[in-house]
């Protein structure tokens, strides 16, 4: 046990150095001028060249790469993520802020594509062919086709614009003080920008169920289970969801890469204050500490997804367990 | 099927009438009742598939398979492909009937067929009796599991995930204090096959990837046996076991057909066939070529059928010898 979690903090470990490197590697090499950037192209003409080289100095714009990274990282071993250019206010702070509004919209997203795919995937095998599994074939080939982003700005024009059901975007109510803001308001402004990412994300995850479903159908033990009385529908229930859950953890850990992915997107769309949009901000306006730190937690966020579906396959398949019993039950 | 009285008939001695309804008797087969265990007649199975040449026909523009400009875009020319044909078969009481046929010849689809387990697009057609009533599928799906039992042929037809106690125990039925007496039940026949078959109450338990070779097999058997079943379809339920442990499973079910059971022995294995089985149905291209009584197997000149004769020649202890054209089995 003890060693299996000193594994598993050293592949974290492994994995935050190199995505710190590879974060700080591309936007140190990128075309955006820091200075440019942080001052803004009207700013940096009228000034003065001495002005120029002292700010350069003072950000240390001429620093090397390495040096400029290992005095980063330094402050990152001591908690301290830098400050953000572009919102100037220390980076965790951000983060922080902005990530109680990603993982609330995430989360709602993730827990409805996920159990929806899984009933739709299981239910379509069930009528493989039938009109039900053409329904949600259809319904999971149009989708899985179409950009997030796209989806969004058809579901804001009809359900915001022409029925005016939910607002146009952001998580508040604009001109309410923050105190006045309701948890019904919040969940009102989350609503669509969740729906969205859930319905995209059930295609991925009913296309995948079903075929998995349909595997499990055609497998040898169903086939003996039915061959022993039950009937098809009680076989997959007895057998088959026992062994659907095995993919469906795996699936449904991978889709948080996935729903971070798109909440991106999403969050652009609905001009949603969230991790994705400040992500964005971060990357155009050259925020290399902000963006470091997004790659960072992301990165977390998916690593932790993983582990907790390693963990739980151990649950769920004694195959995966360490082996005991074989030596406790003499052979014959 | 039977004019006579069912007594007059029982007291038919197949020793000195060894051939009536189109079969060769042993010395062990009995018409308990008055009729056979399981009797097959003219079953045929066949799938409906895509059918690739009217396809390829209609697009170098033959118009024979047409069916109109609408229809083109909406059917793919289909064609019935039969895989089991007139096909007659019978398993008498306390007997073992070997059904010998190379592997992949279909042999699998009787099994599925008896058991009343159809792919959706296959036609089935012929009469099935069991146990002197004609059957049809909701018949034979109601007997699946407790008057037909099939053993199957590894421990892949077991669930990885469920203990193996519990598969072997069944889903219980009813609902309530009922399903918990039945669960009861079930868990005390469970532990009573368990004794008779020498496992011990620890291999429930288990999971099906730790059983060995021949606590596999047993357990297969125990699950086959939880309902009292009648007739038992073993489909293949030997490669993969060493000598040893196969004839260990063979000699069980001898002892289930000695107590009255019928065994349909689903096997590519003449020799072992031979060894145990009271009666051979000979399986080539989907069909019973020839069904008789293991002792016809001493000498070729018993064997009617010139299929039946190759493979004796191709027995071993007959030297292999293989003739003219068609292959033997194996």
């Amino acid at each position: 046990m003890a060693r299996y979690v000193v594994s598993q903090l050293g592949r974290f470990l492994l994995l935050m150095v190199a995505v710190a490197v590879v974060t700080f590697a591309l936007v140190s090499l990128s075309p955006v001028d820091p200075l440019q950037a942080n001052v803004g192209q009207a700013a940096l003409m009228s000034m003065s060249e001495e002005k120029r080289a002292a700010l350069a100095a003072y950000w240390g714009a001429d620093t090397p790469m390495l040096e400029r990274f290992l005095a980063w990282a330094g402050d990152l071993l001591h908690g301290d993520l830098g400050m953000s250019l572009r919102y100037n206010a220390p980076v965790a702070e951000v983060i922080a802020s902005r990530a109680a509004n990603s993982l609330a919209l995430m989360g709602v997203a993730w827990v409805a594509s996920g159990v929806l795919g899984f009933v739709l995937g299981v239910a379509a095998a069930l009528r493989e062919g039938r009109l039900l599994d053409r329904f949600v074939r259809g319904y999971c080939f149009v989708l899985a086709a179409s950009p997030t982003f796209w989806v969004g700005l058809l579901l804001l024009i009809v359900f915001s614009v022409w029925l005016g059901w939910f607002p146009l975007g952001f998580s508040v109510p604009v001109g309410v003080a923050a105190a006045d803001v309701t948890f019904a308001d919040a969940l009102h402004h989350m609503a669509l920008p969740a729906i969205t990412l859930s319905v995209v994300g059930v295609a991925n995850v009913a296309l995948h169920t079903r075929a998995k479903a349909i595997d499990v159908l055609n497998s040898d033990y169903v086939r003996f289970a039915r061959a022993r009385g039950l009937t098809r529908r009680e076989a997959l229930i007895r057998h088959g969801l026992r062994n659907l859950a095995l993919p469906a953890i795996t699936l449904q850990f991978s889709q948080i890469a996935e729903i971070f992915g798109g909440s991106v997107l999403v969050e652009e769309v609905f001009s949603y204050p969230g991790l994705g949009q400040a992500a964005v901000t971060a990357g155009l306006g050259g925020d290399v500490a902000l963006l470091a730190g997004i790659a960072l937690v992301s990165a977390a966020l998916v690593f932790a997804g993983n582990l907790a579906a390693n963990l739980i396959y151990g649950l769920v398949d004694p195959r995966m367990r360490p082996v005991r019993r074989q030596k406790e039950v003499a052979d014959d | 099927m039977e004019e006579k009285p069912a007594v007059a008939h029982e007291a038919v001695d197949h020793g000195a009438q060894p051939v009536h309804h189109h079969h060769s008797h042993a010395a062990t087969s009995r018409h308990g009742h008055g009729h056979h265990l399981l009797t097959v007649e003219d079953l045929s199975v066949s799938f409906l598939m895509y059918d690739e040449e009217a396809a390829a026909m209609r697009a170098q523009g033959d118009s024979r398979a047409d069916r109109g400009r609408l229809g083109r875009y909406l059917h793919a020319p289909q064609r019935e492909v039969e895989v089991i044909r007139s096909l007659s078969l019978s398993v008498h009481e306390g007997e073992i009937v070997a059904v010998v046929g190379a592997s992949g010849s279909g042999k699998t689809l009787l099994a599925d067929a008896v058991l009343g387990l159809f792919e959706p697009n296959a036609l089935v057609r012929g009469r099935i009796w069991f146990d002197g009533r004609p059957m049809d599928a909701a018949a034979l799906a109601a007997e699946r599991g407790r008057g037909i039992a099939l053993v199957p042929q590894s421990v892949a037809s077991l669930d990885p995930l469920m203990r193996v106690g519990r598969q072997v125990e069944g889903m219980p039925r009813g609902r309530g204090a009922a399903r918990r007496a039945d669960a009861g039940r079930r868990r005390a026949r469970r532990r009573e096959l368990f004794a008779r078959y020498g496992l011990a109450e620890e291999v429930a338990r288990l999971y099906p990837h730790e059983l060995s070779g021949g606590m596999a097999r047993r357990v297969l058997l125990c699950c086959a046996l939880m309902d009292a079943p009648k007739l038992i379809i073993a489909d293949e339920p030997t490669p993969g076991l060493d000598l040893p442990l196969a004839q260990a499973a063979l000699a069980d079910f001898r002892a289930f057909a000695d107590d009255g059971g019928g065994v349909m022995l689903i096997t590519h294995d003449i020799e072992l066939a031979l060894t145990v089985a009271d009666r051979v149905a000979v399986f080539r291209d989907g069909t019973v070529v020839e069904e008789t009584s293991v002792a016809a197997f001493a000498s070729p000149d018993t064997l009617a059928h010139p299929f039946t004769r190759q493979l004796w020649h191709a027995l071993p202890e007959h030297g292999f010898v293989v003739t003219t054209e068609g292959s033997p089995l194996c």
